[in-house]
């Protein structure tokens, strides 16, 4: 008999680092995802009775990933009937029979890990497929890719357990039903589709970094998974430089999460934050990273973006950071990634480089665009732009724009605050 | 293999009643491709929207049934292995160069009359 508190342990850690590989071998050989979901599910289950009994094997990894696929192939053979009557997945013909075959007649042993990596690469990419709405992409990679449950995805983006579980099934029910393939991308179309996987691990990190709406600033959960899902991906593509730029950006972000809020939950801005208390070892590894993309050749969207968040977290103080030198990473963002979030971002170097009134003539020619009129952080720099320039009258109805636009509480509690100060000074 | 509709949307269909062959010609020189190359099961070019009569209840009024800038202008059925091939063949419609484009929806069933094999 094993301990069960070591059991319980070593299963909690095979789900956390192999979950993704053993759902996507699985698939594999199931040809459905539902039933593979099934059957890695049923792999843990009896892992837990088995492992008491016999002591915790060598590789849980290659021991959980075995049983899923054998009671996948068991489900083929036996009730083929009872399974779902959708399509089964796409794959190449030959690979499937041939990786089958090989593991009804040898049995697997293999180390999932190390064995056959591009199976976590096919889970992902069919995933983030482009045929599948983005809400659905960022569902099914949680599910699927990260092994979270379905009713704590739809806590995390504040949705009901329904709504949840029918986008994820309606998601699976399309990449069955339309044919999505399950593979990795032909070289022609992976810069494209390669683009949209990093757009749903940078949206999920974006939500937990700061909480759309709801109580709390960040939802770390979502944040962990994000940077997970960003190590993994450059583990199996090391050689594309804007995974690695993604990883140092998410790395460098999340380095000042403990500084954002102060003990009462209110938001500090970066001018305020305690640097002391910055994940030093994380932004390191970030900077590593980010040097290392740099000398990789032109830079794309996310090394610039790294580039720009180290230059932050470099500077002894918040007046002692570089602002030339991040106008300049901006303008080449600009270049790579002509956004308007980017332009109005640039906005708040560049008032510490020219001064406030140059800042806000840009910014104001920003908002007569009019693509943004959405965007709470326009009218939030406008404000602070406004305050620094002694207009406090109009600072304080930036303020309050930018309040009726925003829905997490810490940055309401932020601008109401900025208003009251603003309203005071007016007296 | 499978079957995906490919359902046109341009402002308005190329095939009017006295279109000449010069008018046609980009959208019967990609037809020609599709089935040279083996993938087109079936074509149906329609005509322009003022030849539409739509019903909705017992109201019966001229015109498309979606009032919209673009209407489906014709439809074919393509053979391919999965969702990516079908969208490599698609996306070289020319109308998705032109302004319009193109949805792509696999096929469920279908009956052609003389076809005794309807597609599953």
């Amino acid at each position: 008999m094993t301990d069960l508190a070591a059991v319980e342990a070593a299963i909690t850690d095979a789900h956390r680092s192999d979950w993704a590989g053993m759902l996507a071998a699985t698939a594999r050989v199931a040809r459905d995802l539902d039933l593979a979901e099934e059957c890695v599910q049923e792999a843990y289950a009896s892992a837990m009775k088995s492992w008491v009994d016999a002591g915790i094997p060598d590789k849980p990894a290659a021991w959980l990933t075995t049983a899923a696929k054998r009671r996948a192939i068991d489900a083929i053979r036996h009730d083929r009937a009872l399974r779902s009557r959708l399509p089964l997945l796409v794959e190449p013909e030959e690979v499937l029979e041939e990786a089958t075959m090989q593991e009804l007649s040898h049995g697997f042993a293999e180390d999932p890990s190390e064995a056959v990596p591009d199976d976590r690469l096919r889970l992902i990419f069919t995933c983030c497929h482009p045929a599948l709405a983005q809400e659905a992409q960022v569902a099914l990679t949680l599910r699927l890719v990260c092994g979270v449950p379905a009713p704590d995805i739809a806590r995390a983006f504040l949705v009901s357990e329904t709504t949840m579980a029918a986008r994820i099934t309606r998601a699976k029910k399309k990449i069955s039903t339309a044919r999505i393939p399950y593979r990795v991308p032909r070289p022609a179309e992976l810069p494209d589709r390669l683009r949209a996987v990093l757009a749903v691990i940078h949206l999920l990190f974006t939500a937990g970094h700061t909480a759309p709406s709801g109580a709390s600033l960040v939802r770390p959960e979502l944040v962990d998974r994000a940077i997970h899902l960003a190590r993994m991906l450059g583990q199996l593509m090391p050689d594309e430089v804007e995974v690695r730029g993604l990883l140092a950006l998410l790395l460098a972000t999340d380095a000042r999460r403990a500084t954002r809020v102060d003990v009462d939950g209110r938001l500090l801005r970066l001018k305020d934050q305690d640097r002391s208390q910055w994940d030093w070892a994380a932004l390191a590894e970030a900077d590593d990273i980010t040097l290392s993309c740099l000398r990789a050749g032109p830079p794309g969207r996310y090394v610039l973006q790294a580039a720009i968040a180290s230059l932050y977290a470099r500077a002894p103080s918040y007046e002692q950071t570089d602002w030339p030198q991040i106008v300049t990473l901006y303008d080449k963002l600009l270049d790579v990634w002509p956004s308007p979030v980017v332009a109005i971002n640039r906005v708040v170097p560049l008032a510490m480089v020219t001064g406030p009134e140059t800042a806000l003539a840009e910014l104001e020619k920003l908002e007569r665009d009019g693509r943004l009129s959405g965007y709470q952080y326009l009218p939030a720099i406008k404000a602070d732009l406004l305050t620094r320039l002694g207009r406090t009258r109009q600072a304080t109805a930036a303020y309050e724009q930018a309040l009726a636009l925003a829905a997490n509480e810490a940055e309401r509690a932020f601008l109401t605050e900025q208003i009251a100060k603003g309203c005071a000074g007016d007296d | 293999m499978a079957q995906y509709a490919v359902l046109i949307y341009v402002q308005d269909s190329a095939h009017a009643p006295d279109a000449t062959p010069e008018d046609t010609e980009s959208c019967d020189q990609h037809s020609d491709e599709l089935v040279d190359g083996g993938s087109m099961v079936m074509a149906y070019a329609l005509t322009p929207r003022d030849m539409a009569t739509s019903i909705s209840g017992d109201a019966i009024t001229d015109g498309p049934f979606v009032d919209s800038k673009e209407i489906v202008a014709g439809f074919y059925v393509i053979e391919a292995p999965d969702l990516d091939a079908a969208l490599e063949i698609a996306r070289f419609n020319p109308v998705v160069r032109e302004g319009g484009g193109v949805e792509i929806r696999p096929v469920h069933s279908s009956y052609v009359r003389g076809d005794k094999q309807a597609a599953e």
